[in-house]
C-alpha cells in the first residue's frame, strides 16, 4: 500500500491584530455579550429610560399661574386636575376609541391574516403582503388628507351612497348620537373608521406570523381526531393564534392611545388624550400638567398587559 | 366480516398538464380487520399519500377509499372513523397532556369528568400514568409519541394509522416501542396500518405487508413470504440484503435468468462440493455476524459469516469456496434488464 502524498499544502494561519482581536472575543463570550449589548443598553438606558424617568419627575411639579413658569416642587396638583370633568372625558373617550379600534382591528385582520398564512400561494400571496404593506409607504398625512376627502360630505362616500340610492341610511347613520356628526369626516364614526385604516397592518403582520407558525400537521390532527372546521378555529387555530393577536392589539391599542393628529383632522373636534398633551405642552406651556397626562396612556397599557398575561394570551409562547 | 380498508384502484396525481406528479398509481389493496399491516418502502414511494387518503387528508384523483366497507373516497377527515398518529406526532402545545388525549371526546362533547377519567386510563394503557397535568414541551420525544398513541386510541377508531411515528427515536427506544405497540395491538385488536422505511420494523412488527416502489404496490404478503420469496428485484433489495444474480452468473449459478440468494444462506467451506470459489474482495465487520465479499463466476457474491467460537474471517485476497442448500435459491420472474 502506498501513503497518498498531501501535495496540498495549507498556508500557515496568520496572526494579525484582527486575528487576535477575534481570538480575544471568541474565548472571552462575556467581552462579545458586552459589545453587542453595550449601544442598545446606552440607547435605551440613557435616552430611551432617562426621557421616561424626565417626563416622570416633572409631572409631580407643577406650573405657577403668574410667572409661566416650572415650580420644581413635588406634589398632586396635576393628578387631581386629572380627574377634572373634561380631562377625564378625553381620557374615557380615548380609552374607548382604543378598545373599539382595536377589536375592529382584530375581526378584520384575522380572515385575512389566515387566508395569507394558510391558503395564499406564489403571486397571490405577494400580492396581498403588498396590499397590506403599501399604505405604509406612503405618507401618514397624505393618506389622512385622502380620507378627509373620502368622507367629506360631498365626498366620494356620500356620492357612492347617492349613486345607490342609500342616501337616507347615510343619514340615519350620521343622526345616531355619539357616533354621528354633520358628515363622517367630522364624526366620530369617521374618526374610527381613519383610525381602524391606518392600523390594521399592525395588526395582519403579527397575526399572520402566529398563524404561520401553527404546524399543518396540528390542524389536520384536530381535524383526524373528529373536530369539524368551526371546533379547530376555536379550539387550535384562535387560542395559538392569540400571541400574534395580543402583539396586534398592543400596536393598535397604543397608536390609538397616543394619537393626536388624526383626531385633529378628522372627528367632531372632541379632544383626545394626545391632542390634551400636544395642547398643555404646546400652547399653555403646562409641561408638567402634559407630563401628566401622558403618564395615562402608559398606566393604560400596562393594566392591559396585566389583564391579557392574566387571561393567558401568551401562553402559547 | 368486512375489510377494514379496501383500495380500489386508487390513484393520486399532484399537479396538472406536464408537471404532474404521480404519487400513488392504480393500487388494489385488503386490509383485513383486526390486522397489524406495513406499508413498507423507500421515501417519496407513495406510501404516506396512501395514508393520508384513508386518513382523509388527501384525497384520490382515482379509485375508492372504503373503510369498513363504506365509500369514503371525498369524505372529510373529521367523518372517518380512523385517527392518525402523526410522524411529528402534532400534539396540541397549548394544552395539557390530559386535554390532548381527551380531545376527540371533548369534541364529542362527552362530560367532563368522564373524559378526564377515560383520558387518564388510556395514560396508563401506554405507560405514561402520572402525566396529564404537563404540557407537550415538557415530555420526551418518546413520551410525546405515546401521548400521541393515546389520543389517537380514546376515540376507539376502526383503524389506527402511523406513519412512521418510531423515525425521531433512537435505536433501543424504537425497539422498545416496536415490541409494546405489537403487543398493544393486539390487546385493543384494533386495525393497525403502519407506516415505515424500516425493514426490520416491517419484519418483526407486522402481520402483512405491502411493499411500495415509485406509487406503485410492489408485493404483498407475510414477512416470511416477502423475505423469503420476493415478487420483484425491488422487493428482494429492499428487505433484508440479497444477492440478486442475473445473465451468464446467474445462469451458471443457480440455473434461473434470475435469481436471489440471500447472504446468511451462503457458508464457505471446502473446495469438493462447492458450488464455486471465488478471492474475497472485502470484509466487513458487524460483531454478530461478519460480511464477506467474494468476486466469483464473473459477479460479486456477499456471504454473512454468523459470528462463532474459533470463527476466524477470511483476508481479503484470499480464495474461499461457496457453499449453499439448492433452497437457498429464489427465482426472480421477469428478463434480468
Amino acid at each position: 500500500m502506498s501513503t497518498v502524498e498531501n501535495t496540498l499544502a495549507l498556508p500557515a494561519a496568520r496572526r494579525g491584530p484582527l486575528r487576535r482581536a477575534s481570538d480575544l472575543l471568541y474565548t472571552r463570550r462575556n467581552l462579545l455579550l458586552l459589545a453587542l449589548l453595550a449601544p442598545p443598553l446606552l440607547w435605551f438606558g440613557v435616552v430611551y429610560l432617562g426621557s421616561l424617568f424626565a417626563l416622570l419627575a416633572n409631572s409631580f411639579f407643577r406650573l405657577d399661574d403668574f410667572t409661566g413658569q416650572v415650580v420644581r416642587e413635588v406634589g398632586f396638583t396635576n393628578f387631581v386636575a386629572l380627574l377634572d370633568g373634561a380631562n377625564l372625558d378625553a381620557a374615557r373617550r380615548t380609552v374607548g376609541m382604543a378598545i373599539a379600534v382595536t377589536l375592529a382591528c382584530t375581526v378584520l385582520a384575522f380572515p385575512l391574516a389566515y387566508t395569507m398564512a394558510r391558503h395564499a400561494q406564489g403571486w397571490t400571496k405577494a400580492l396581498l403582503y403588498i396590499a397590506v404593506m403599501l399604505p405604509l409607504w406612503s405618507s401618514y398625512l397624505v393618506r389622512l388628507y385622502a380620507w378627509k376627502l373620502l368622507l367629506a360630505k360631498e365626498g366620494a362616500i356620500s356620492w357612492l351612497a347617492a349613486q345607490l340610492h342609500l342616501t337616507w341610511l347615510l343619514e340615519a347613520v350620521l343622526a345616531t348620537p355619539v357616533i354621528g356628526g354633520p358628515s363622517l369626516s367630522f364624526s366620530t364614526l369617521g374618526t374610527f373608521v381613519v383610525f381602524v385604516y391606518m392600523w390594521l397592518p399592525f395588526m395582519v403582520l403579527p397575526v399572520m406570523a402566529s398563524i404561520e407558525r401553527i404546524p399543518s400537521s396540528t390542524l389536520e390532527a384536530s381535524a383526524d381526531l373528529g373536530a369539524g372546521p368551526s371546533t379547530t378555529l376555536r379550539k387550535v387555530i384562535l387560542p395559538l393564534a392569540m400571541p400574534g393577536i395580543a402583539a396586534g392589539s398592543i400596536f393598535t391599542f397604543s397608536l390609538t392611545l397616543g394619537d393626536y393628529i388624526i383626531p385633529q383632522v378628522i372627528g367632531d373636534s372632541t379632544l383626545y388624550i394626545g391632542q390634551v398633551v400636544y395642547r398643555q405642552q404646546g400652547v399653555a406651556g403646562n409641561i408638567p400638567f402634559a407630563a401628566a397626562f401622558s403618564l395615562v396612556p402608559i398606566v393604560v397599557i400596562g393594566v392591559y398587559l396585566w389583564l391579557a398575561k392574566k387571561k393567558g394570551a401568551f401562553d402559547a409562547l | 366480516m368486512t375489510a377494514a380498508v379496501t383500495l380500489d384502484g386508487v390513484s393520486c396525481t399532484f399537479g396538472h398538464g406536464a408537471g404532474a406528479v404521480r404519487a400513488v398509481e392504480h393500487v388494489d389493496l385488503t386490509i383485513e380487520a383486526g390486522e397489524f399491516f406495513t406499508l413498507l418502502g423507500p421515501s417519496g414511494s407513495g406510501k404516506t399519500t396512501v395514508l393520508r387518503m384513508i386518513g382523509g387528508f388527501t384525497l384520490p384523483t382515482a379509485g375508492r377509499v372504503l373503510i369498513g366497507g363504506a365509500d369514503m373516497s371525498h369524505e372529510p377527515p373529521y367523518a372517518r372513523p380512523v385517527n392518525t398518529v402523526f410522524q411529528d406526532y402534532a400534539l396540541f402545545p397549548h394544552m395539557t397532556i390530559r386535554e390532548n388525549v381527551a380531545y376527540p371526546l371533548m369534541v364529542r362533547k362527552v362530560d367532563r369528568r368522564l373524559r378526564e377519567q377515560r383520558a387518564e386510563e388510556l395514560l396508563a394503557l401506554v405507560q405514561l400514568p402520572g402525566v396529564g397535568d404537563r404540557r407537550p414541551a415538557q415530555l420526551s420525544g418518546g413520551q410525546r409519541q405515546r401521548v400521541a398513541l393515546a389520543r389517537a386510541l380514546i376515540g376507539q377508531p376502526q383503524v389506527l394509522l402511523l406513519d412512521e411515528p418510531l423515525g425521531a427515536l433512537d435505536l433501543k427506544l424504537r425497539e422498545q416501542m416496536q415490541s409494546e405497540l405489537k403487543a398493544l395491538q393486539r390487546r385493543v385488536g384494533i386495525t393497525f396500518l403502519f407506516i415505515t422505511h424500516d425493514q426490520h420494523e416491517a419484519l418483526s412488527m407486522s402481520d402483512r405487508i405491502g411493499i411500495f416502489n415509485a406509487g406503485r404496490l410492489e408485493q404483498v404478503g407475510t414477512p416470511a413470504a416477502v423475505y423469503e420469496a420476493p415478487a420483484t428485484r425491488f422487493v428482494a433489495h429492499f428487505v433484508g440484503a440479497a444477492n440478486v444474480l442475473e445473465g451468464d452468473a446467474a445462469r451458471r449459478l443457480t440455473g434461473h435468468a434470475q435469481a436471489m440468494l440471500r447472504p446468511e444462506r451462503i457458508t464457505l467451506g471446502a473446495m469438493s462440493g462447492a458450488r464455486t470459489s471465488g478471492t474475497v474482495a472485502e470484509v466487513q465487520y458487524f460483531g454478530a455476524f461478519t460480511r464477506v465479499k467474494v468476486d466469483a463466476a464473473g459477479a460479486r457474491v456477499q456471504a454473512d459469516l454468523p459470528a462463532g467460537r474459533g470463527f476466524t474471517p477470511p483476508e481479503p485476497g484470499a480464495t474461499v469456496h461457496l457453499h449453499w442448500d439448492d433452497g437457498a435459491v429464489h427465482a426472480l420472474a421477469g428478463a434480468a434488464a
